[in-house]
């Protein structure tokens, strides 16, 4: 559970016809990349990651496989929740044996299928809730808090507004210092007619120049929270802290 | 360049997991032998049989057709053998060929149904699917020369669209309006076929007349049929399997035929 609130922010979503996953990336220095947080699972399945990296690429490595199975043997979409109860079960039991730990990995699952959009977030317990919008990682309170707030307006969003609440959302755990760009946000959509993809930079700089203007709410990070900002690196998370990123875009 | 995980004094890592350990006599998976052949068999003849299956789609659902005999070899052995069988609210489905095999393909069947109940999640299996899945099925054992010896027709409502779709035991799978296997194929198909062409959207009434007149044509020239069938209808207001209904029979004409009665 320390893991996951460890790793950097990440917010889930959905409306009526799409569910919507904006992630922060965080790069572990300087000269390294930012850490790919959003991984697509199936064209109606995308997971964000927050905690051990490696951890979710087994997971989504599981993901993968059952959604393939199962299209390739009923040449249907395996519907999310019956994709989440496998995964919960393979995750419970690391935590019944004495001799295997917990998958270190909170996932926020997206995803679309006949019963509509879907956002699901699953704990290192095993423990997996469908949710109708959530946060989590280092500082998300502050996001969960937005949410929760704006939830009436979510249902009956279209995907650009669905879009800007979650980036909004996500600006509001970020500390003082530091501002979105396109090198530290990704942004993830799935839903009706639309198969699961991650915006490359030009989409995500097309998004953050509809927040620009706005002004960031709850501006300070919550520190009576449950995540304090770390000042050292958190062992076994994503690397110490940004420093302030290059500004990515000529305009600013 | 996998590096394996360092042993230590307590758990020495394992150097060689399974396969021949040197020196000693090892006995190679999957060879065939007289030990592991005596009580297994493959590719074997079919027992029991069904034979013909008819299915066909019309405006709004499909309907499937069969008789309810079983035959052992020439005889006439089980007069009363359902060969159609209700899956689930959207899927009907009528099978040929082995009767040992189908029956143990339908335990399978309910026990996905079941497990899917069980689940309690909304969603239920759907026509494409199962056919898929039976696909699956059927060609793997077909590729291990130990086939299901049947053939089926899988029919339903697939997002409101009617489905049908057949598979047999080669794993030979396709699409249709009309379909019919076995002697079906032959004789029904053809008469299917022209009445679609002359009334392409036809209602229930009429695909199901269609389906008792072909067998009928099946049972005046299929030597292994027999006059009692059942048909099962499926549309969106649910399934109903009729059966056994009997077929009117003409047998006037027999006198007249030259070698024959």
């Amino acid at each position: 559970m320390e893991a996951v609130k460890l790793g950097s922010a990440t917010v889930g979503l959905k409306s009526n016809t799409h569910a919507v996953l904006i992630a922060l990336k965080r790069a572990s220095s300087e000269l390294s990349a930012h850490q790919k947080k959003i991984i697509p699972i199936d064209t109606h399945i995308g997971i964000a990651i927050a905690g051990l990296t490696a951890d979710a690429r087994i997971l989504s490595r599981y993901m993968r496989t059952e959604c393939l199975n199962h299209k390739y043997s009923h040449d249907a979409l395996l519907p999310v929740g019956r994709l989440i109860t496998n995964l919960g079960n393979k995750m419970q039991i690391c935590t019944q044996r004495y001799d295997r730990r917990p998958y270190g990995v909170g996932l926020l699952v997206s995803g679309y299928d006949d019963q509509g959009p879907h956002v699901y977030q699953t704990c290192p317990s095993a423990n997996y809730f469908d949710c109708k919008a959530m946060a989590v990682g280092s500082r998300s309170q502050s996001a969960r808090t937005y949410l929760e707030k704006h939830l009436d307006e979510f249902l009956d969003c279209d995907t650009d507004e669905l879009i800007k609440h979650g980036l909004r959302a996500l600006r509001d755990t970020l500390p003082n210092e530091v501002e979105l760009n396109t090198k530290n946000v990704s942004i993830g959509i799935v839903g009706k007619n639309t198969s699961f993809k991650v915006f490359d930079e030009e989409g995500t700089a097309q998004y953050l120049r509809m927040i620009e203007g706005e002004e960031k709410r709850g501006g300070q990070p919550d520190t009576t929270g449950q995540d304090p900002t770390p000042p050292q690196p958190p062992p076994g998370g994503e690397g110490p802290q940004d420093p302030i990123p290059a500004v990515a875009m000529e305009t600013e | 360049m996998a590096c394996m995980s360092k042993g230590d004094w307590y758990s020495p890592v394992q150097f060689w997991r399974s396969g021949p350990s040197p020196g000693s006599l090892y006995s190679f998976p999957g060879v065939l032998t007289a030990e592991n052949t005596r009580f297994s068999q493959r590719s074997q003849a079919p027992i029991t049989t069904g034979t013909s299956v008819l299915g066909i789609a019309f405006d709004g659902g499909v309907a499937i057709a069969a008789d309810v005999l079983c035959s052992y070899g020439s005889l006439a052995r089980f007069r009363d053998c359902p060969r159609v069988m209700h899956v689930n609210d959207n899927i009907i489905l009528g099978a040929g060929g082995d009767y040992a095999d189908y029956q143990y393909l339908k335990d399978v069947i309910e026990q996905k149904i079941l497990e899917e109940e069980c689940l309690n999640d909304g969603f239920s299996l759907k026509p494409k699917a199962l056919h898929c899945w039976l696909t699956r099925v059927m060609y793997n054992r077909r590729s291990k020369l130990d086939p299901f010896w049947n053939s089926f027709i899988v029919g339903g409502l697939q997002d409101n669209e009617p489905f049908l779709g057949t598979v047999d035991k080669l794993g030979t799978a396709y699409v249709d309006h009309h379909i019919a296997t076995g002697y079906g194929a032959y004789m029904a198909l053809p008469l299917m076929r022209e009445a679609v062409e002359k009334n392409p959207n036809m209602t229930q009434k009429e695909a199901q007349k269609l389906l008792i007149k072909c067998l009928q044509v099946l049972y005046y020239r299929d030597a292994r049929s027999y006059p009692k069938f059942q048909i099962a209808t499926l549309t969106k207001e649910g399934v109903t399997v009729e059966g056994p209904l009997t077929l009117d029979q003409n047998w006037e004409v027999a006198h007249m035929v030259r070698d024959g009665v």
